[in-house]
């Protein structure tokens, strides 16, 4: 069931720039799924909305949720949230949102590709570590992460559980471009560097996830993305999150979906984007 | 110790309900909070058929409050009656349907469909600023507001309560316009018609370009406005604006409001309500107020 409660913040780093890494040690971990997100409130009271983040993964034994997060920039909440330090206690909500039906996807799939773009990538971490349980050993789990340059983060993590390829927009690491550039490139390849793919899991910026949900749809494979868009309360009530779908919705018998409660994931086919 | 209030012969267990289209229907909220706790609920704006509203972005956060540009996104009065309702018959608290539509025979029409449904109240929504028909056009002009007014009392089975725009010169006029038509009650305030610029992306933070501000930004104005019209007319206000704490929702009531509604505060704490409810008991312990109804319009 959700709930508001608080946690404690067990670390805090940053991994470069704007992008931090927070750990925090909170009961709410045991109900935590890939695809998930919480919201964490700051304690300036002129910010009042929780800041919805995705779940990075999760320690279900530990009570630890592990977020990866970029600050939107100077003054925001997600800055006030950088400043959290070991011990800080913080109020969260949770654990908000569909995440990722693994366990269809391993009886469904043989050959799963996941696609990170930015900060859509670590959510997809946590999906990376779920499917590896999922699959045990029964499929080769690819991950494509997209970087803007050379500043890479979490890439180690996933080379853990998957084959790692990386995609850079300046070229300075991996393939020049973007994730699809890499299946792109593949096709071409043979033996070692062909990337088998029969379903994509996704998560980053908008342009990124149609060109991807276009690809799916013109190789005849299966896209689950994760989508992200502005929301207020996040369980539902405030219909501000939603996003278009070829069926009426069951909230409002439209045709709008809510990101919040009904996705953050979505089969690409029911969405139009 | 009474905390009961009375309006149009309904009697609320308590003072507190929830602004339209903060709340749902409850369903969202029973996680959270035990709806039997609440006086009532007041459910999100219905219209005769679904309406999809507007595009994203729908909210966004601004200094102590937020605006939403959802555009009345409801499942019509079909799905409602046939799902909300019983849902929120489970519970034991008032329901306040919220109504809304284009024309008058829209509002007509919701009203009539639900003169047998077991529902408490009726609220009229001719403040929403964010749909292009009906809504506000309908709470910005005193002689419309009246006309519609009457039309609906004319044919509602259930107490009537104008919703009203803070978006006006005088809101005391559109008090005394409702109340001459005939409203049992008026509930304000709605939104105040905001708007905010993205400078990185030079535009609009809401796909609408304007959205209504709430939140506890608003609250001094919705003070003003709800003392105000306790002056002007002699009909029970259910008072709303930015109330995030008993000692809000108290200002309300010492201002004239017999009932308050948390609104926007429900997005931030979906626990907000049931906080509101025990702190005005606790103010009242605090303060040997034996009967909620002694504080009703006490400051003058």
């Amino acid at each position: 069931m959700k709930r508001k409660t608080k946690a404690k913040v067990i670390l805090q780093k940053k991994l470069q720039e704007g992008i931090y890494d927070l750990r925090l040690g909170t009961d709410l971990a045991r109900d935590a799924h890939a695809g998930q997100f919480i919201g964490i409130y700051t304690s300036d009271r002129s910010k009042l909305l929780p800041r919805p983040i995705s779940i990075c993964e999760y320690d279900r034994d530990e009570g630890m949720l592990r977020l990866v997060y970029r600050v939107t920039g100077p003054g925001t909440g997600t800055e006030e949230i950088s400043h959290l330090t070991p011990g800080d206690e913080v109020y969260i909500i949770g654990i908000l949102g569909n995440g990722y039906d693994t366990r269809m996807i391993a009886d469904n799939f043989s050959h799963p590709v996941i696609m990170g773009g930015g900060i859509g990538i670590p959510p997809m971490l946590g999906l990376a570590k779920e499917l590896d349980e999922a699959y045990q050993g029964r499929a080769q789990i690819t991950s494509i992460l997209g970087y803007r340059d050379s500043d890479l983060f979490l890439d180690k993590f996933f080379r853990d559980v998957s084959k790692v390829y990386i995609a850079t927009e300046d070229g300075s690491v991996g393939t020049k471009g973007n994730v699809l550039d890499v299946m792109r490139d593949s096709a071409s390849a043979q033996g070692e560097g062909r990337i088998e793919c029969d379903v994509i899991l996704a998560c980053g910026p908008m342009p990124m996830l149609r060109a991807i949900a276009a690809y799916a749809r013109e190789k005849g494979i299966k896209a689950y993305v994760s989508l992200e868009e502005r929301m207020a309360c996040g369980i539902g009530a405030c219909l501000g999150c939603i996003t278009r779908t070829h069926d009426i919705d069951s909230h409002t018998h439209v045709h709008n979906a809510r990101i919040c409660t009904d996705g953050p994931v979505f089969d690409a086919d029911d969405l139009v984007l | 110790m009474n905390t009961q209030v009375t309006i149009a012969g309904v009697d609320f267990k308590n003072p507190v309900t929830v602004g339209s289209g903060t709340f749902g229907s409850g369903m969202e909220y029973s996680d959270f909070v035990d709806l039997a706790r609440l006086g009532a609920v007041t459910t999100k704006g219905v219209a005769p058929v679904p309406w999809e509203g507007n595009p994203t972005p729908r909210v966004c956060e601004v200094y102590s409050g937020m605006l939403n540009a959802i555009g009345l996104q409801n499942p019509g009065i079909d799905v409602f009656c046939e799902r909300d309702i019983p849902f929120l018959k489970q519970f034991d608290t008032r329901i306040i349907v919220n109504v809304c539509g284009k024309t008058e025979e829209e509002y007509e029409a919701v009203v009539e469909r639900l003169a047998d449904e077991p529902v408490d109240m009726l609220e009229i929504n001719v403040s929403c600023p964010n749909v292009k028909e009906g809504a506000i056009a309908f709470g910005q002009n005193a002689q419309a507001l009246e006309h519609i007014t009457s039309r609906i009392k004319a044919k509602a089975k259930q107490p009537v309560i104008m919703k009203l725009s803070p978006n006006v010169t005088d809101i005391t006029e559109m008090a005394r316009a409702a109340e001459a038509a005939g409203a049992d009650a008026i509930s304000l305030i709605n939104t105040i018609t905001g708007m905010k610029i993205d400078i990185e992306r030079r535009t609009f933070a809401l796909a609408n370009k304007t959205g209504g501000l709430s939140g506890p930004a608003i609250r001094p104005v919705a003070v003003r406005m709800v003392y105000q019209c306790a002056q002007t007319v002699k009909i029970p206000i259910i008072g709303m604006g930015g109330i995030a704490s008993a000692e809000d929702a108290l200002e309300f009531i010492l201002a004239g409001a017999t009932m308050v509604a948390v609104g926007a505060m429900n997005f931030v704490d979906p626990e907000t309500t049931v906080r509101v409810i025990d702190g005005i008991e606790a103010y009242m312990r605090a303060h040997n107020v034996a009967d909620i109804n002694e504080l009703i319009g006490a400051v003058r």
